[in-house]
């Protein structure tokens, strides 16, 4: 009820004054027509009287102020055309003093200042400082600040200064410089003491009020900044001192947090940084509430900018020492606000941060610093849990990353790592991605081990359970793009050394072999294709083998090839170590190592025999295992015999157990494997032949079905492969044999016709159609066979 | 005019960490009619990367596919052409050319496309071609020492079929293709 009595109040208020204004207005610009210099005088005052109220708020006020000021203009004219009411000026000045009350009279008189200063009959600076002085009989906050504001306003354009038109003996910018920080002085001293103008309970609102007012405060520092004679010593010298004087012992938290904000944007940047001392010099003595951080943060960015904008000043930078000087700032800030929360001190430090990577980027040591000083703020402290100051860690953090293009460097940061330990495991996980994602971004090689190091141990998070986490607790969609991450990863990671490529190899390994059963699946594949690169390398320097003695050699590299395929065995994934055990036999025969190679070989059978379960996957092991035989050149006779009959074995110890299709097809493909050896592959055909006779009677039996057909075209596809290349146990008389067989077959009553095996015989029949077309020995070959 | 591309043995994230800038920067969506792969992607990312190439999109089975249910071969009709595709693990010895045409008869395909020995070949014989797109990364292969990044653009107009193959050597992209064309329109 009380407050809106208040606002209905005011309004009522202004409206009176407003009505009084151009009441009083009505008459002035009557006597202004007929140039009555007494009745101007007259009314005028009575106008300006309505400025002499105590009941309105700043933001009504100024709506008063503002139709006082546009009659005040027409005044000014008025005085100033001497002809109109012929008063020489001096007189004027001298006149207007008789005014009845206080401030219409100083209003009064600031306008006929203008005139006689811009007359010219009085130095200015006599003016300006009779003016500035005697305003200070207005001690009220409100009315002092719009009167003071109003001599700033009209003062503007007449200040001696450089090459204006005021400039003349003993008239010199300095003394426009004084004038100025006087009426600061006063403007600020008023405006601190409204907060004393109402009861505590109203601070909020008047609080806001001050706030409206602060530009009028403001100004006299944008005057000052555009006065031309100051330069870097003056502002130096004179100016700041003064402020900061001023600033400090207002005791005044609203006045301080907003006079330091405009010091910083009003003045230039390079004045900044020489003055940087003096400046931070200030904010351990301003009232703890002040939010130092904030305008702490607005200096360091606008000097970032500034370094951005103009790089030849960078080695300014490092001559005032910028960045020693704000880091120590920030500490003592830090420490004088013992009530300061952490996200505020870390989020100084990223401020901190972010100008050091602008202005110093190759002074990793001054990065390395601030992280340090984080660590020391975070340490003894739990993980973190509050997620302003995750987020700020997280920021501080990124930024190296998103700086340096080269993560590497983040890397030979000390104290990066210990700030990442204090995050909490799922975001020192997102971290951890983070990097991963700069370094793919950036194609990015870490080519040495002790970067491997450490890129490893900043990822921990990802490669193995952190204290009190598992896998168990993970979305799988996540878990699976965390760990194709990784497995991305290891493809950055190279050196054309062999030997620090293999102490590379080592050292990752060794992270990720505590990776438990859910991650090697993911991480070991990569590893070992690494590995086997790093063989091949070493094949091709100029063909010879690096011997025992060297100390990156294949046998050694396969010696650790075993130990982590090996490790796949906890999963377990025998599947892929199979597949594993096969490439490394494949690459052990390339490098002429006979036993190492059959010790692949036997791995891999023990694996097919004792592990592989599922029958599709038996089937492709078995074309792999056969498929890898088939390249093997190193074997003797010996080994290879065992191995080729123990891979037949495979086939046939599944006789009853393989659906018969996938097991023909198997035994037809051992054939590849013995093509040296004549006996073996009739054998395997015949055996073939029979088990394919064997299936169909069984399935006559049981129900029609064209199974055997397709088998029957099969085995005559081989027929025609071994026959072209030359085996002479493969005759014309039993392809034509198997020919008539199959067509009798599809023929028969009891077989349904198959489409597919109809094509696959009719693309055959084409085939040798086109064959014996051929002409030449082929033709010839072909001849017998009659269709 | 329609364009297929072939291409295969990428094993990312195993063996490679992903495509060749300079080939994602060519493989624009909306552009390529159908996608043929020849498998061993390996993870499911590669799959949805190439859906988004375009969405018919055709997978035979490799050996280190992370999706089993992939087909070991599939057969497919794109305009007067009848196309298979297999990885080629299971066709040994592993890059026989006679025994992919045995292949090719089985699925009864003017055009087979096939995988596994990370080289990229195209043989033109009187029943169709056999081609093989190679490895789109280049990855490492226990069969080819000397891998280049590369993938097969076909473009098949009637009864004519031009196959270019997109190598990537010492940085730059290089062309070549082959024509082939068919005798008889192929029979339903």
């Amino acid at each position: 009820m009380m407050i809106s009595d208040g606002i209905e109040d005011e309004e009522k208020w202004l409206a009176e004054g407003i009505a009084g204004i151009q009441h009083n207005a009505f008459y002035l610009h009557r006597a202004l027509d007929s140039n009555n210099l007494r009745e101007v005088l007259k009314y005028s005052a009575q106008l300006l009287s309505e400025l002499r109220t105590s009941k309105l708020s700043p933001h009504k006020y100024y709506e008063l102020y503002m139709r006082v000021f546009d009659e005040l203009r027409r005044l000014e004219m008025f005085f100033k055309d001497e002809d109109r009411h012929g008063c020489p000026v001096v007189d004027l000045y001298e006149l207007v003093q008789h005014a009845g009350n206080i401030l219409p009279r100083l209003y009064l008189l600031c306008t006929v200042g203008s005139v006689y200063i811009k007359s010219k009959e009085a130095p200015a600076k006599d003016v300006l400082k009779d003016l500035v002085e005697m305003c200070h009989a207005v001690q009220h906050p409100i009315r002092g600040l719009f009167l003071r504001s109003y001599l700033t306003q009209i003062s503007r354009d007449k200040l001696p200064d450089i090459a204006s038109d005021y400039e003349g003996e003993g008239d010199t910018f300095m003394d426009a410089v004084e004038f100025v920080l006087q009426n600061f002085a006063e403007m600020n001293k008023l405006w601190v003491r409204m907060q004393h103008q109402g009861p505590m309970r109203e601070k909020e609102k008047l609080d806001k009020e001050r706030n409206e007012l602060r530009d009028l405060v403001g100004k006299n520092l944008h005057v000052l900044s555009q006065i031309e004679g100051v330069d870097l010593e003056i502002y130096r010298d004179i100016i700041l001192p003064r402020v900061l004087e001023q600033v400090v012992n207002c005791k005044d938290e609203l006045a301080q947090y907003y006079l330091m904000d405009c010091i910083i944007q009003v003045f230039p940047d390079e004045y900044h940084l020489q003055t940087l001392e003096t400046l931070l010099g200030a904010c351990p003595q301003l009232q703890s509430a002040v939010d130092i951080k904030t305008v702490l943060s607005g200096l360091m960015e606008r000097l970032s900018n500034y370094a951005a904008s103009s790089p030849e000043v960078l080695p300014e930078f490092l001559q005032v020492e910028a960045f020693t000087k704000l880091s120590n700032a920030i500490g003592k800030v830090i420490e004088a606000q013992v009530d300061m929360p952490v996200v505020g001190a870390i989020s100084l430090y990223v401020s901190l941060l972010t100008f050091t990577l602008h202005v110093h980027p190759d002074r990793l040591d001054y990065v390395d610093q601030v992280l340090g000083a984080c660590v020391r703020k975070l340490s003894g402290k739990a993980k973190l849990e509050d997620s302003r100051v995750t987020k700020q860690v997280v920021a501080l953090l990124s930024a190296p990353l998103e700086k340096y293009d080269d993560v590497v460097t983040a890397l030979t940061l000390s104290n990066y790592p210990r700030v990442m330990d204090h995050l909490d495991a799922a975001t020192n996980k997102i971290m951890a991605m983070v990097i991963i994602q700069s370094i793919m971004r950036n194609s990015t090689s870490v080519s040495t081990s002790d970067k491997v190091e450490v890129l490893f141990e900043l990822i921990k998070g990802l490669i193995k359970d952190m204290d009190g986490t598992s896998t168990d607790d993970l979305d799988e969609e996540d878990f699976k793009e965390e760990q194709n991450s990784v497995a991305r990863l290891m493809h950055m990671v190279y050196n054309d050394d062999p030997e620090e490529m293999l102490t590379i190899i080592n050292t990752v390994w060794k992270h990720i072999m505590a990776g438990g059963p859910k991650r090697l699946p993911f991480t070991v594949p990569p590893l070992v294709f690494s590995a086997l690169k790093l063989v091949r390398k070493l094949l091709g320097q100029d063909g010879d083998v690096a011997g025992e003695e060297a100390p990156a050699n294949p046998k050694k590299i396969f010696q650790l090839l075993n130990q982590i395929i090996e490790a796949l065995s906890i999963v377990p994934s025998p599947e892929l170590a199979l597949r594993l055990y096969l490439q490394c036999a494949e690459a052990a025969n390339d490098c002429d190592l006979e036993p190492v190679a059959y010790e692949f070989f036997t791995q891999a059978f023990v694996l097919y025999e004792e592990e592989v379960a599922d029958s599709r996957a038996q089937v492709t092991a078995i074309h792999l295992i056969i498929g890898t035989l088939q390249r093997m050149n190193v074997f003797g006779v010996e080994n290879r015999d065992t191995l080729t009959h123990k891979a037949t074995g495979c086939g046939a110890y599944h006789a009853s157990l393989i659906p018969m299709g996938l097991n023909r097809r198997s035994t037809l493909r051992l054939m590849r494997v013995g093509e040296g050896k004549l006996i073996r592959v009739l054998l395997c055909l015949k055996r073939s032949l029979r088990i394919a006779n064997a299936a169909q009677q069984m399935v006559n039996v049981t129900r029609g079905s064209s199974g055997p057909v397709t088998l029957f075209v099969e085995i005559l596809n081989k027929y025609l492969y071994f026959f072209e290349k030359g085996s002479p146990q493969i005759t014309t008389a039993a392809i034509q044999g198997l020919v008539e067989l199959i067509k009798t077959e599809m023929q028969s009553d009891s077989t349904t016709s198959n489409p597919s095996s109809d094509a696959f015989f009719a693309s055959t029949l084409r085939y040798i159609q086109f064959q014996k077309q051929k002409g030449g020995a082929m033709g010839e070959k072909y001849d017998p066979i009659k269709l | 005019m329609v364009l297929v591309l072939a291409l295969g043995d990428l094993h990312i994230p195993h063996r490679a960490a992903d495509l060749p800038p300079k080939f994602k920067s060519m493989l624009v969506p909306g552009k390529i009619q159908h996608v043929i792969c020849t498998g061993n992607l390996c993870v499911k990312e590669v799959h949805d990367y190439l859906k988004t190439v375009c969405p018919d999109l055709h997978i035979a089975l490799g050996e280190y596919d992370e999706e089993t249910r992939y087909p070991e071969t599939k057969t497919l009709t794109i305009g007067q052409f009848k196309l298979g595709v297999g990885h080629g693990h299971q066709v040994i010895p592993w890059g026989d050319l006679d025994s992919l045409a045995m292949l090719q008869r089985q699925l009864d395909v003017d055009i087979l496309v096939t995988g596994h020995t990370h080289q990229f070949t195209a043989y033109k014989h009187e029943a169709g071609v056999v081609i093989n797109p190679g490895s789109a990364t280049g990855s490492y292969s226990s069969i080819n020492y000397d891998v280049n990044p590369s993938f097969v653009l076909m473009d098949i107009d009637g009864l004519r079929v031009v196959v270019y193959v997109y190598e990537l050597i010492d940085g730059e992209v290089k062309v070549d293709k082959i024509d082939f064309k068919k005798t008889t329109a192929s029979s339903t």
